[in-house]
């Protein structure tokens, strides 16, 4: 396993004034785990507000989590200080959802994708001009982009600069933080498709975070379906699609527009919006909008339980 | 942008940056360029005082109080010094007080505000608790106790003024780093493994670079105004320097009921008007073109 994620928890204080303390707590990610393994991709899915975006900062310490474990290739990456956490994301990457502010509008293309390279000391001058030239082919991009600046790129051609500087250090894990959300239908598939190309060359992992159902299932190998901060079912990719045990990923699937296929038939409709994190309901968290409520749902929470061999899922109709 | 793109295939292109575009933008803007114009004029005469003047700026002679005539352009004052030697040799002292004053105050400010908003939280606090402390103080009370104090000297004024204006610079800077490090390229660097100096000098300032000239341009006048002002109520320049506040005060002094001196107040007042208006013009242009939504 190149990444294995324990109990991870963030919450954020709620604070109101400038003299009080917190409020409350935002429990944007409340105890999940998941492992990853070499050259394997992880789906991350769920609605916006669930805590995706989270887990995957927490992982490269972009954002510092309140509790839990993370190990990255036998390296315990939440006690790392200073320069073994500088050596550390050399070997873990991330590509952000938004193309516009994720690269710096001042700086040159070749300077941001070269940028990785003069911070850690591997290549300068000539060399790093090549080096970069080497990255922008290896995304698909003309080598004269180097002297652009990124208000002439596309949306698309923006995100291959982004994953361009993610490679420069040839990570071993890329977190891919919604990298195809902001783009074209056509463009996402562009987009996919270079990672696929990439990972396959360099053996990387990736951490693929996303709230489209259809990329997910493209990328992935294995699927976690996070909700409110938990994750509620995990499983090969396959399984996820063709037998989806939780009532929240049957939503989902049948959330996702087919052509030809009448509005009737769509199953497991839910409603109602999706519970704020500060107070989360009791129980299992998606009781209020399950259309399977059973007794115990508000009572107690379902422990994410093994249904069937490589299986799991947090609900008390499998318990 | 096309055609660079559809051209790239035989030049090595160039991309544009912001700053080539928002150059663009600004020589579009005539008001502007013609500010922009007259302050090089006026700067450059000012840098070529001692070259084109005949007179020295203290330079007296028996010629009291002489209208304007070919031989002293803008007449003479009290002591027949010649008034456009004077006006010219004011110009170094009054657009040098504003530009290094404005200089002085950039570096604490930027520096300052880009400390103060990168760190955030309670360091944040503190620092910006002290500019509102700073910015509380009656300044032309601080400045008038300093002069008395130390004396009337320039590079007294220069601290003075430069003490003040770094306030506001300060609040600009951190307002924009405020905004700019949520931005994803930081956490982008960060990501990289780039140090807190590095994402400090290399992402933020640049970005933050825009209001900073704007202001800077509007700072400028601003000063010289103080200057004029301090001068006015003699705290200003010592004598026999000029400088155009002092020059406009001596006009002012001179203006009796017997006598009218007009050409010691007219020709150092529209110096001083004239630059003032091009800066201001300069500065509207430049952040029209480098913030066009700004407008």
């Amino acid at each position: 396993m190149i990444l294995r994620v324990t109990n991870l928890k963030k919450y954020f204080p709620v604070e109101q004034g400038v003299f009080s303390g917190a409020k409350g707590w935002v429990r944007a990610v409340d105890g999940i785990s998941f492992a990853i393994g070499e050259g394997q991709t992880l789906g991350l899915v769920g609605e916006s507000g669930c805590g995706k975006t989270t887990v995957g900062k927490s992982i490269l310490r972009l954002i510092e989590p309140t509790e839990g474990d993370i190990v990255f290739d036998g390296v315990p990456v939440l006690s790392l200080q200073g320069e073994r956490l500088r050596k550390l994301r050399r070997r873990m990457q991330i590509i952000f959802q938004d193309p516009i502010s994720s690269l710096d509008p001042r700086m040159t293309i070749g300077a941001t994708v070269g940028e990785p390279l003069r911070v850690h000391g591997i290549a300068r001058g000539k060399e790093l001009q090549e080096a970069v030239a080497g990255l922008l082919k290896k995304v698909g991009l003309p080598p004269e982009s180097l002297n652009r600046y990124p208000h002439e790129f596309s949306g698309g051609q923006r995100q291959r600069i982004g994953i361009a500087r993610a490679l420069a250090l040839q990570p071993k894990l890329l977190v891919c933080d919604e990298p195809v959300s902001a783009l074209d239908v056509s463009i996402q598939a562009q987009i996919v498709n270079l990672l696929e190309e990439i990972q396959e060359e360099m053996n990387l992992s990736y951490l693929f975070i996303s709230h489209d159902l259809r990329v997910v299932e493209h990328i992935s190998d294995c699927v976690a379906v996070m909700y409110l901060g938990k994750i509620v079912e995990a499983t090969g990719r396959d399984e996820l699609y063709d037998n989806p045990l939780h009532p929240y990923t049957r939503a989902l699937l049948s959330a996702v527009p087919e052509i030809g296929r009448p509005i009737s038939q769509v199953r497991g409709k839910i409603s109602g919006e999706v519970a704020s994190a500060i107070n989360p309901p009791s129980g299992c968290r998606f009781h209020p909008r399950c259309p399977h409520r059973m007794h115990i749902c508000p009572l107690d929470e379902p422990p994410l339980g093994e249904v069937c061999p490589g299986h799991k899922a947090a609900c008390w109709l499998y318990e | 942008m096309n055609q660079t793109i559809t051209s790239s295939s035989l030049t090595t292109p160039v991309g544009r940056s912001l700053w080539y575009q928002a150059w663009r933008r600004l020589l579009r803007n005539k008001m502007a360029v013609a500010g922009g114009i007259v302050v090089i004029v006026i700067t450059v005469l000012a840098l070529a005082a001692p070259f084109i003047c005949s007179y020295g700026y203290d330079e007296t002679s028996p010629d009291q109080f002489r209208p304007p005539s070919l031989k002293h352009l803008m007449g003479t004052d009290i002591h027949g010094r010649d008034l456009l030697t004077r006006v010219l040799y004011g110009a170094r002292l009054s657009l040098g007080i504003g530009l290094v004053a404005t200089l002085v105050s950039l570096f604490i400010g930027v520096a300052y505000g880009a400390i103060s908003g990168y760190a955030g939280d309670s360091t944040d606090n503190l620092m910006m608790r002290v500019v509102d402390i700073v910015y509380s103080l009656p300044y032309m009370f601080f400045v008038i106790v300093l002069v008395a104090v130390f004396g009337r000297s320039v590079l007294l004024l220069f601290i003075a003024l430069g003490a003040v204006q770094w306030l506001t610079v300060a609040r600009i800077v951190r307002g924009q780093v405020l905004s700019i490090k949520e931005k994803e390229f930081i956490q982008a660097s960060r990501a990289i493994g780039a140090g807190h100096l590095r994402i400090i000098i290399n992402h933020l300032l640049p970005n933050v670079m825009g209001p900073v000239v704007v202001y800077m341009t509007l700072t400028v006048p601003a000063v010289m105004l103080q200057e004029a002002f301090l001068s006015f109520l003699g705290l200003g320049v010592p004598p026999p320097s000029s400088s155009w506040g002092t020059l406009i005060a001596d006009g002012a002094s001179s203006i009796n009921a017997l006598r009218i001196y007009w050409w010691l107040l007219l020709f150092p007042g529209v110096a001083m008007a004239l630059t003032l208006f091009s800066l201001n013009f300069l500065g509207d242009g430049l952040r029209d073109a480098i913030d066009p939504q700004l407008r």
